[in-house]
């Protein structure tokens, strides 16, 4: 379900405006451990996705219908929803090379 | 007093229990499993671990009123839906009668990158999602080790795992979680030090190319529980557990008697025939009648108005009914009517447990009084002794406990009559009665006895068995110093007995002639010796006569002579003639 309609849709338009990264972290209320997700991710992202890049923070503890959706089994994890393919990053993000990795950004941008 | 029995003594505050719903399950866990707790069911692959825990969802939701959530880990709603709704459970449609909830829980070794800390509240919150969404009193994970295999981080993965048992605990939820046999310990990633209420382990085994399977209760905190091993299986309508060694020995027993259909058969077993509920085992070798007589016992039965459930393993029910029918028994009518039913299947049609839960499946669904199964040695065949004891305890067990009588028939190769296997089986049996051939005189000969029947006096004789167009018959067999003789033997002995009996006759009538006649010839002899007498003494007398009558002549003479010489003494008539000279002198 989720494969078909997403990418007949957005694959296209997505092409467009070149690489805009889709983000989603998902929280457990507003934790530590969630703050600091957030901020590692915001540092990760301004360093190698400066101006295209988009966060949306889920708080499961609001909306936890949304959990089921992106197989979300542990807190914080970001969710890299464009580009595809996805990919799920676990943690507080604060092993920021694992995170380069997870996001398949260490190829872009080999400086740093 | 009595009223008050079946109450059950004020007992301590019992843990309460979780019915499964499974079929011996329950019996086995007495109730249940640990309500409010997580239950580990551990098992190698392929045993059935989902399938249990669908089934505890499933029967909870649909007979027990108690919604229930399945997290799988391995399976997709879909594949899940389709591989349950081969045991016969509508799981789509329970989704949508929000009876259950299926949730899940995508796991891809390698394709989760771990950075820093993190717990599995992601796993919580959609457990408790679905369980509030539904108001689940029942939760299944399956099978938790898939996180094992996705998350790297094993000290994080535990203590998550603890709290989640600790919640699911304080959520109040029955929860049943599977997971793979170890190599060592009872789960691979010894999910047991977790979970410390009750632990299940299935296993799967062949043993001489047939697969059982086998269920046991290794822990059960706070409750009594069978510890044995336990085959079940998975039938088209869910798992049954066979508890071998079923509630105990306490069936109510009956005093009522049942007639065999036929009667010399009835007058051996102490005038009545068997028991009501007793089971009764058959044992003879091939042709001795077995099948003719279970026949005559389910057609007596039918005429009771009972109804008869009749299991072949040997032959077609037409086939039986053609062949009892050459000795004047009519079954169809009674099939038609509805009180006898056959069931027929090969033995190598399936393994011992699965004919065993058919068999319990046909008893419960026609309800019959007496069962016939012709034979069970087929079935011993088809699993080992010891599983083929266990069986037939069970089988025997169960229609002990619903009152119904039970004639199986055993077929015994070769002369042997008596088998080990039948040994061990016939202490389960209420009465045993054997039918043997007897060779001899060119012809072949079948014999009945009573080998045991408990609680009745029966007779210890040896009867030839007939069976004629016109049905069984038992006959005296002839018993004599050269032992048992049947068949036109018994005829020729029994005619030669005739004849020994008129040739005596004979010759004590003949002994009488000889006496009459050695009387007679005595009479005669003494008839003779008399009449001698006779003779002579007629003849003594005739002399004495005449020697009289010269006395007298003589004297007569000498007097004349003497008064012819004047003689001066007078001679008497009666005197000696001699004188008396002093007489003459003076």
């Amino acid at each position: 379900m989720k494969t078909k309609t997403t990418k007949r849709r957005v694959t296209p338009p997505a092409r467009q405006p070149a690489r805009l990264w889709q983000l989603r972290l998902y929280v457990m209320d507003q934790t530590p451990k969630s703050r600091a997700a957030l901020l590692n991710l915001k540092e990760i992202c301004e360093i190698h996705l400066k101006g295209r890049y988009r966060i949306t923070v889920i708080d499961l503890l609001k909306q936890p219908q949304l959990a089921k959706g992106d197989q979300i089994l542990a807190t914080p994890t970001v969710v890299r929803k464009l580009p595809s393919p996805v990919r799920t990053i676990i943690g507080n993000l604060s092993d920021t090379a694992r995170v380069l990795v997870g996001l398949d950004l260490r190829p872009a941008n080999p400086t740093q | 007093m009595k009223r008050h029995r079946p109450h059950s003594p004020p007992t301590p505050p019992q843990l309460p229990k979780c019915p499964t719903g499974i079929q011996g399950l329950d019996e086995i866990t007495d109730g249940g499993l640990p309500r409010g707790r997580p239950t580990l069911v551990c098992g190698g692959a392929g045993c059935g671990k989902t399938l249990l825990a669908a089934e505890f969802l499933v029967r909870g939701a649909t007979q027990f009123g108690e919604p229930g959530v399945f997290m799988a880990f391995e399976e997709t709603e879909a594949e899940l839906t389709v591989n349950v709704a081969s045991l016969g459970f509508d799981l789509a449609g329970l989704v949508r009668g929000k009876q259950i909830a299926l949730d899940y829980v995508h796991i891809e070794p390698g394709e989760i990158q771990e950075s820093g800390e993190y717990d599995l509240e992601g796993l919580f919150v959609r457990l408790n999602h679905a369980i509030d969404a539904i108001g689940a009193k029942r939760v299944v994970l399956d099978t938790l080790e898939a996180l094992f295999a996705g998350l790297r981080n094993e000290a994080i993965l535990r203590a998550e795992l603890r709290r989640l048992f600790r919640w699911l605990k304080d959520k109040g939820v029955t929860a049943v979680i599977t997971a793979e046999r170890g190599r060592e310990q009872l789960t691979r990633h010894g999910l047991e030090e977790y979970v410390s209420d009750c632990v299940i382990l299935l296993d799967h085994r062949v043993n001489d190319q047939i697969a059982t399977r086998h269920l046991r209760v290794v822990k059960y905190r706070g409750a009594l529980h069978g510890t044995n091993e336990f085959p079940f299986l998975i039938g088209d309508e869910g798992l049954s557990v066979l508890p071998i060694t079923s509630l105990a020995l306490n069936h109510e027993v009956s005093t009522e008697r049942i007639a065999t259909g036929v009667s010399r058969l009835d007058s051996m077993l102490g005038g009545h025939g068997f028991f009501r509920g007793s089971s009764i085992l058959l044992t003879g070798t091939s042709g001795t009648g077995k099948t003719i007589i279970a026949a005559n016992f389910a057609q007596a039965a039918c005429r009771r108005g009972e109804r008869v459930l009749f299991f072949s393993f040997e032959e077609s029910p037409d086939q039986i009914i053609r062949n009892v029918h050459s000795i004047g028994l009519r079954l169809e009518p009674l099939v038609k009517r509805g009180l006898l039913r056959f069931h027929s299947a090969r033995p190598s049609l399936y393994g011992l447990e699965m004919h065993l839960a058919t068999m319990f499946k046909e008893i419960a669904l026609f309800r019959p009084q007496v069962v016939v199964v012709d034979p069970i040695t087929s079935l011993m065949d088809s699993g080992t002794d010891s599983e083929t004891n266990g069986m037939i305890t069970r089988l025997i067990d169960y229609l002990k406990a619903g009152q119904v009588t039970t004639l199986f028939t055993s077929l015994t190769q070769g002369g042997h009559a008596l088998q080990q296997s039948e040994a061990a089986m016939s202490s389960l049996m209420d009465a045993w009665l054997l039918l043997q051939d007897f060779e001899g005189n060119g012809e072949r000969n079948r014999v009945l006895y009573v080998l045991k029947a408990r609680g009745m006096a029966h007779s210890n004789q040896i009867r030839e068995f007939l069976i004629s167009d016109r049905g069984i018959d038992l006959v005296d067999a002839y018993i004599g110093p050269s032992g048992v003789l049947t068949g036109s033997a018994r005829a020729a002995q029994s005619a030669r007995e005739t004849a020994e009996t008129l040739a005596s006759q004979q010759e004590a009538a003949q002994l009488k002639r000889e006496v009459e006649r050695k009387r007679t010839a005595l009479e005669r002899q003494i008839s003779g010796l008399r009449s001698d007498y006779e003779t002579e003494a007629v003849e003594l007398r005739r002399i004495a006569e005449q020697v009289g009558t010269q006395t007298r002549l003589l004297t007569t003479e000498r007097t004349e002579l003497g008064r012819l010489r004047q003689a001066d003494v007078s001679v008497s008539p009666n005197g000696n003639g001699r004188s008396e000279p002093g007489r003459k002198s003076r």
